[in-house]
C-alpha cells in the first residue's frame, strides 16, 4: 500500500502546496479569488438546495400516493410544489453546472490561471447566498403558494404568502448568474493559453459559452418581471391585473421569455459535460466537433424565440401559435444533431466503462425521451390536450432530471479525482448510477400515461382509477432517492480513505488532466502550449502512454 | 381504444369528434418516438459492447466526422418535424375555430367553482350537461384568477382569462360522464375545483332542461339589466333621438371610431365599452358614457352581451329536437337525436361504471 501511494505520488509530482491547502483558515476560504475554491463552496451550497428540493419531492410523492389530499391539505400541498420548483429551478438547477463544474474547469480547460474577474467572481457567490438566504427566510416564514410561475393576478392580487420576498430572493439571485455569465465570456475571450484556439475549445467551454450568452441577455427580463409585479403589488399600477387595467398574459409573455431560454441556462451545459464523457472514455475524438459547438449557440439563439409554446391554451392569437410551434419545432434539429454525433462518437472506440461514463449513457437514452415528448408538446394539436397536465410534469423532468442532474452527477463523478485529488468506490458509484436511472424512470415515466389521462399538474387530490400509476411513481421515487443520497455518503468517505487518483488516471488529454490532483492554486506550474487538438487521442498529444501502462502495470500486482 | 375494463387505463374515453385527431397525432408521435429511439438505443447498447476498452489506455479509431452523415441527420429531422408541425396545426385549428351554428353556453370561473348558465335559464355549478352530437360553444371568463376548463374526454381545454372571454367548443358523441378539471393553477382549492360533464341522449337532455329551473334566460335577464337596473335604454334606446350609439343590428360588422380606426363589433368589444368606455368611442359620439366598471358581475356582462348580441338577431336556442329552427342542419345531429336511446340516465351514466363496474 505504501509503495502503491509512494509510486503515485512521485508519477504526479503533487507539488507542497494545492489549491485545498494553501491557507486553511476560515477567512482564506471566505475572501478567496481562486475560482476553484469559489467552486467547491458553490458545490457545498447547490448541494444544500438539492437536498432541501428533494424533501419537499419526497412530501409530494407520499401525499399523491393515494388520490384524496390526506396527508398534506391542499394548502401546504401548494406551497410544497411550489416551493420544490422555486429551489430546484433557481437556486440548484440554474447555478449547478456552471457555477460549480465550470467555475473549477472552465479557466484549467483553456489553460489559464484563473477567471478573468476574480473579484467578480466571489461577489457572485456572495450575491448567491444572500437571494439564498433570503428565499429560505421567507420560506421558513410561511413561504408561498404561487407555483414557480408566479402567474398573475394570482400572485399579485389574491395570494396572501410571501411572495415579495421569495420574488426578491431570485431578483437577487439573478445577479448572480448574470455576473457568472459575464466573467465566463470575457475569460474564453481574453484567457486562452497560447494554442489554444477557439476550434480546440473542450466541448465544456463551448456549451459554457453558450449558456453564458443566455444567462446574460434572459436574466434581466426576469428582474424586470419581478420589479414590475413589485411595482403592481405596492403602487397598484396596473401592469399586470386587468381590474386595475393590466393584462395576466403580458406576465406570462415576460416570463416565459426569460424562463424559456433559462432551461437552456439548464441543458446547455449538461450537453457540455456529456460531450466530454462520451469522447473521452470512448478514448475518441468526438463525431462532428464543429456541429456540436455550433448547436450549442443554435440552441442559444432559438430558445429566445419558443417562449409562446407554454401559451398554446391562453388566450394567444393562433398565427402567434403556428409561429412559435414551428419554432420549436426547428429547435429539435440541433438537439438531434448532437444526440447522433455522441452515438457515432462511441462508434469504433475503446471504451471504459467507469461510473461517469454508465451516466453519460443514462443521459443519452433519458434525454432522448425527453427530447422526443418535447415534440409532443410543441405539436399544437396534441399539446391543447397535454397542457398543464403530468404529461408536462414528467416531460421536463426527463429534461431537467434525466438530462442535466444526470449530466451534473456524471461531471462530478468524473471531475472528483481532480477536485479532490481521491478515488472514490467505483463499485458503489456504479451500483449508484444504475439506482438512479431506474428509479428515476419508474418515477416519470407513469406521468407520461397519467399526463394523457388527463390528471392535472399542481393536483393535491385526484380521481382514483389514477392511483396505480401515481404508486409506480411514489415507489420509483423511493429508489430514486436512495440512489442520490449514496453518492453522498461514498464521496464523502472518499475524501478521507479514497485512494489518491494520481495527475491523470485515465491517460485523458484534456488540459485539467496535464496538472496535479488537486491542482495548485494557480493551476498550472507554467502556462501551458497547446499543440493538439481537443479530444487527441493519436501520438500527437503529448502523453506518454507507455509510460502509464508501466505504472499501471505496478500499481496492480 | 376503450380503455373500461384494463387494470391501468392508457387512453381517456374519446367522447367528442375531435378526441380521435389528438389520438391519432399521438399514436403518430408515439411511432416517430419509437423509430428513433430503438436505432439509437441499439447503436449505443451496440457499440457499447462491441468497443468496450480491450487493451488498458488503448484508443479508439481515428474518425473525426462525415459531412454526409451530418448532413443527412438534419435534413431527416427536419423533415419529420414539419410533418408533426403540419399535422398538429391542422388538428389545433379545428380546435380552436368553433362553428357558428354551436349552442351556446356561458361558463364563468370563480375560486373554486365553475358557473354555468345555459342559453334557455338553467344555470349549474362544477357541472355541465350536453347533448350528444350538438355542438357546443362554451364563452367563458373569470372573476377573479387564471383558471382552465379541461375536459380530457373531449381531448381539449382553454384558459378561462380575467377581463377576456374565451372560447372552447366540442361536440359530445356518446353519453356519459366526464371530468372535467380546472387544469390552470388557481389558489387554495385548485384540485378540488371541478365536476362532470354529463353527455346525454337528446331526449334526456330535453326532460333535464325541463325538469331543472330556469329562471331568466341569459337575454332576458340583459334586457332587464338594460331596460331598468343599469338604464341603458336611456341612452341606447329610443330611435333616432336618442344620444347613445345605435345597438341594433351591429354585431360583428365593423364600425368607425373617433380618430379613423375601425374595429368590428365582437363580445370583447361590448364588454369593454360597458366597462372602459372612454377607450373606443363610436364615430360621431361624445365620451360621455360613464363606466359600469364595479357594478356589473361577469354573469351580468355576459347576460348583457347576449342581449345586445340579440338586438343584431345573434342567437342560438340550446334545445334541440323540437326546437331545432335556426338552421342546424347537421346530419349526425339529425339521426341521433331521432334515434334516441332507452335506459340512459342522465345523473350516472358513466360508461366507466355503468358498463364494468357497477358497484364502485
Amino acid at each position: 500500500m505504501q509503495t502503491q501511494d509512494g509510486i503515485i505520488a512521485e508519477q504526479s509530482g503533487i507539488p507542497k502546496q494545492n489549491y485545498l491547502t494553501n491557507g486553511t483558515t476560515l477567512k482564506s476560504w471566505l475572501l478567496t479569488k481562486d475560482h476553484k475554491r469559489i467552486a467547491i463552496m458553490y458545490l457545498i451550497t447547490v448541494s444544500l438546495f438539492f437536498m432541501a428540493g428533494g424533501i419537499y419531492a419526497s412530501a409530494i410523492r407520499l401525499e399523491l400516493l393515494t388520490p384524496p389530499s390526506d396527508l398534506l391539505e391542499s394548502g401546504t400541498y401548494n406551497k410544497v410544489f411550489t416551493q420544490h420548483g422555486i429551489l430546484m429551478i433557481f437556486f440548484f438547477l440554474i447555478p449547478s453546472i456552471p457555477a460549480v463544474l465550470g467555475n473549477f474547469l472552465l479557466p484549467i480547460m483553456i489553460g489559464a490561471k484563473d477567471l478573468a474577474l476574480p473579484r467578480i467572481n466571489l461577489l457572485s457567490l456572495y450575491i448567491y447566498w444572500i437571494g439564498g438566504a433570503l428565499t429560505v427566510w421567507a420560506l421558513l416564514q410561511g413561504g408561498v403558494d404561487t407555483g414557480w410561475t408566479f402567474y398573475t393576478p394570482y400572485s399579485t392580487t389574491f395570494s396572501n404568502t410571501y411572495v415579495m420576498a421569495v420574488g426578491l430572493g431570485i431578483f437577487i439571485n439573478g445577479f448572480s448568474s448574470i455576473l457568472t455569465g459575464l466573467n465566463f465570456i470575457v475569460t474564453v475571450h481574453t484567457m486562452r493559453a497560447p494554442g489554444m484556439t477557439w476550434f480546440r475549445l473542450p466541448l465544456f467551454v463551448w456549451a459554457q459559452y453558450a449558456t453564458s450568452l443566455v444567462m446574460i441577455l434572459g436574466t434581466p427580463v426576469i428582474a424586470i418581471t419581478i420589479l414590475l409585479l413589485a411595482i403592481e403589488r405596492f403602487a397598484q399600477v396596473g401592469i399586470f391585473d386587468p381590474s386595475i387595467g393590466g393584462d395576466p398574459i403580458l406576465f406570462q409573455h415576460l416570463f416565459w421569455f426569460y424562463s424559456h431560454p433559462a432551461v437552456y441556462i439548464m441543458i446547455l451545459p449538461g450537453m457540455g459535460v456529456i460531450s466530454e464523457l462520451i469522447s473521452n472514455f470512448s478514448r475518441k475524438k468526438i463525431f462532428g466537433y464543429e456541429f456540436i459547438a455550433f448547436s450549442s449557440i443554435a440552441i442559444a439563439v432559438f430558445g429566445f424565440l419558443v417562449w409562446g409554446h407554454h401559451m398554446f391554451v391562453s388566450g394567444q392569437s393562433i398565427y402567434a401559435g403556428l409561429v412559435f410551434s414551428f419554432l420549436t419545432m426547428v429547435v429539435a434539429v440541433p438537439s438531434a444533431i448532437k444526440m447522433f454525433n455522441w452515438t457515432a462518437t462511441m462508434y469504433k472506440g475503446s471504451i471504459l466503462f467507469e461510473t461517469p461514463m454508465l451516466y453519460a449513457i443514462g443521459f443519452l437514452g433519458l434525454f432522448l425521451i425527453g427530447g422526443l415528448t418535447g415534440l409532443f408538446l410543441g405539436s399544437m394539436g396534441l399539446v391543447v390536450h397535454l397542457t398543464d397536465t403530468y404529461f408536462v410534469v414528467a416531460h421536463f423532468h426527463y429534461v431537467m432530471v434525466g438530462g442535466q442532474v444526470i449530466a451534473y452527477l456524471g461531471g462530478i463523478h468524473y471531475w472528483w479525482p481532480k477536485m479532490t485529488g481521491r478515488m472514490y468506490s467505483e463499485f458503489w458509484g456504479k451500483i449508484s448510477a444504475m439506482l438512479v436511472f431506474i428509479g428515476f424512470n419508474l418515477t416519470f415515466f407513469p406521468q407520461f400515461i397519467l399526463g394523457y389521462l388527463g390528471m392535472p399538474r399542481r393536483y393535491a387530490s385526484y380521481p382514483e382509477e389514477m392511483q396505480v400509476l401515481n404508486i409506480f411513481s411514489t415507489a420509483g421515487a423511493s429508489v430514486l432517492g436512495v440512489g442520490l443520497i449514496m453518492p453522498v455518503v461514498y464521496l464523502t468517505q472518499s475524501l478521507i480513505a479514497g485512494k489518491p487518483a494520481g495527475d491523470n488516471p485515465w491517460m485523458f488529454p484534456g488540459l485539467e488532466w496535464r496538472t496535479s490532483s488537486p491542482p495548485p492554486t494557480e493551476n498550472f506550474e507554467v502556462t501551458p502550449v497547446v499543440t493538439w487538438e481537443a479530444y487527441e487521442f493519436s501520438d500527437e498529444n503529448g502523453l506518454d502512454i507507455d509510460e502509464a501502462r508501466r505504472r499501471q502495470a505496478v500499481t496492480t500486482v | 381504444m376503450q380503455t373500461d375494463s384494463s387494470w391501468v387505463p392508457i387512453l381517456p374515453e374519446q367522447a367528442s369528434t375531435l378526441a380521435w385527431h389528438v389520438d391519432a397525432l399521438y399514436v403518430y408521435l408515439i411511432l416517430i418516438s419509437v423509430a428513433f429511439t430503438i436505432p439509437i438505443v441499439v447503436a449505443v447498447f451496440a457499440f457499447a459492447i462491441k468497443y468496450r476498452e480491450r487493451e488498458k489506455f488503448a484508443n479508439g479509431a481515428e474518425i473525426h466526422g462525415s459531412m454526409v452523415l451530418e448532413a443527412g441527420w438534419s435534413f431527416l429531422p427536419f423533415v419529420i418535424s414539419m410533418t408533426i408541425f403540419l399535422g398538429g396545426a391542422i388538428v389545433y385549428y379545428n380546435q380552436v375555430t368553433p362553428p357558428d351554428d354551436a349552442m351556446q353556453v356561458y361558463v364563468v370561473g370563480k375560486q373554486w367553482m365553475w358557473k354555468v348558465q345555459h342559453e334557455t335559464g338553467q344555470r349549474e355549478i362544477n357541472e355541465l350537461h350536453v347533448p350528444v352530437g350538438r355542438r357546443v360553444k362554451l364563452t367563458m371568463t373569470t372573476e377573479d384568477v387564471l383558471h382552465d376548463f379541461s375536459v380530457p374526454a373531449f381531448r381539449t381545454k382553454a384558459d378561462v382569462v380575467p377581463g377576456r372571454y374565451t372560447y372552447l367548443w366540442f361536440e359530445p358523441t356518446k353519453p356519459g360522464k366526464y371530468h372535467l378539471f380546472c387544469a390552470e393553477y388557481c389558489g387554495l382549492n385548485h384540485s378540488g375545483m371541478g365536476g362532470y360533464v354529463y353527455v346525454m341522449e337528446q331526449r334526456d337532455f330535453d326532460n333535464w332542461l325541463a325538469g331543472s329551473v330556469s329562471g331568466q334566460t341569459p337575454i332576458e335577464q340583459g334586457r332587464d339589466l338594460f331596460e331598468n337596473k343599469l338604464g341603458c335604454a336611456s341612452c341606447h334606446a329610443g330611435g333616432p333621438a336618442q344620444r347613445g350609439a345605435k345597438l341594433e343590428n351591429i354585431y360583428g360588422k365593423d364600425i368607425k371610431l373617433v380618430g379613423g380606426q375601425a374595429v368590428t363589433v365582437n363580445d370583447e368589444y361590448i364588454r369593454n365599452s360597458i366597462l372602459n368606455p372612454g377607450a373606443q368611442i363610436v364615430e360621431g359620439f361624445q365620451p360621455i358614457m360613464p363606466t359600469f366598471k364595479g357594478q356589473v358581475t361577469e354573469e351580468q356582462l355576459l347576460a348583457l352581451v347576449a342581449y345586445i348580441k340579440s338586438l343584431s338577431g345573434v342567437t342560438t336556442p340550446a334545445t334541440g329536437g323540437t326546437t331545432t329552427t335556426t338552421g342546424t342542419t347537421n346530419g349526425n345531429t339529425g339521426q341521433t337525436n331521432s334515434i334516441g336511446t332507452q335506459g340512459s340516465n342522465p345523473n350516472a351514466p358513466s360508461s366507466n361504471t355503468a358498463n364494468t363496474q357497477p358497484n364502485r
